[in-house]
């Protein structure tokens, strides 16, 4: 929603602990939103976050959009007889109660069509849609391309 | 099936059967009743393929022999495995010390229309300067990919695509006989274990 009227990637300097702040939004907490570093902007680049839904009833994620790329898409890992694919994920399940992760190897965001590349220690702004809760804004940290995940002491990993 | 590779899986470790279920879509598409020592992968000393590398040279099967070789088939434009599988092996490499200095380390491209030698040279100098990348022709990354009993397919997607591909780790031993798979979703405190049983 507000990021719409941000109509050029804000780019901060960050500490290393954004990619593990979490935010509350009403029965949802999000936590460690994160990508990866591009070479270049021609390459589609990723978006993971945990996202718990401490209510009593089911959401969904359903859609993600950011100012950084131009088709921002719910995508899933799946590797069947030993071949990964990535096929569109439409919606997300919250089931009450439970976390779930956008992590390397299942599902994540996909940022394709970047307006410019991903570098390491930069944030960009994520708009989260719930089917239920509505839309939350989030700022992904930019991690260098070889790691896998931020470097936090309370990620439950 | 589904069922079956999860049984597979819930064995967990078990080389041959690792082998085996990275094996089976192969077998399937083939259509062919296969012996299971069809599903593993050729010894290096019979696969047959000619590409280049990263830094230019041309590489062949017989290069390999020698010394342990890891290889994965991925591609640069792949957001999610390939990055995460290539931390893995960079992270593996860390472990394994100066060890790791003995063994042949790869990436086969399975997307050679995009990834030149040149573009895979920028990519993998963000990863274990010991991972050397691959490409060559099409029909050559095929033939290479035929003796890993590995598949990869191009996949459309509006202006663009994206390539699925046999996510596994390969290990040989240094005669080139084939030694175990470390597959993308295995735990992956076995991997190590699993090289240094390959470099035995």
């Amino acid at each position: 929603m507000k990021t719409q009227i941000i109509s050029t990637l804000i780019l901060m300097a960050a500490s290393p602990a954004i990619a593990c702040e979490s935010t509350t939004f009403g029965d949802l907490s999000i936590a460690n939103p994160w990508s990866r570093a591009t070479i270049g902007a021609g390459r589609p680049a990723v978006f993971y976050v945990a996202i718990t839904n401490d209510g009593a009833s089911d959401d969904a994620l359903v859609a993600i959009s950011t100012p950084a790329a131009g088709r921002p898409m719910l995508h899933e890992t799946t590797v069947t007889d030993g071949v990964a694919s990535m096929p569109h994920a439409m919606s997300i399940p919250l089931p009450a109660g439970q976390t779930v992760q956008l992590a390397p190897g299942g599902y994540h965001g996909m940022l394709m069509g970047l307006t410019a590349a991903l570098k390491e220690g930069e944030t960009f702004p994520v708009t989260l849609t719930f089917e239920v809760a509505g839309d939350v804004t989030v700022n992904a940290e930019v991690l260098s391309l070889r790691v896998e995940g931020p470097d936090c002491e309370t990620d439950g990993q | 099936m589904r069922n079956r590779r999860a049984v597979i899986l819930g064995i967990g470790g078990g080389l041959g059967a690792l082998a085996f279920t990275l094996g089976l879509g192969w077998w399937r598409s083939s259509g062919a009743v296969s012996s299971s020592a069809d599903l593993l992968p050729v010894p290096i000393s019979e696969m047959d393929f000619d590409l280049i590398s990263h830094g230019g040279e041309r590489v062949r099967p017989a290069d390999w022999i020698g010394r342990p070789t890891m290889v994965f088939f991925g591609f640069t434009w792949c957001p999610d495995v390939c990055p995460t599988t290539l931390s893995d092996i960079s992270g593996w490499l860390d472990d394994l010390g100066p060890d790791a200095d003995r063994l042949n380390v790869s990436l086969i491209t399975v997307d050679p229309e995009r990834d030149s030698p040149e573009v895979l040279a920028d990519y993998l100098s963000h990863f274990d300067p010991r991972i050397v990348g691959l490409t060559g022709t099409l029909s050559e990354i095929g033939r290479a990919a035929s003796g890993f009993r590995a598949r990869f397919e191009k996949v459309p997607r509006e202006d663009d695509y994206t390539m699925d591909h046999t996510a596994g780790v390969f290990l040989f031993r240094a005669d080139g006989r084939f030694a175990s798979i470390i597959d993308y979703h295995e735990d992956r405190r076995f991997a190590v274990p699993k090289i240094r049983r390959a470099m035995q």
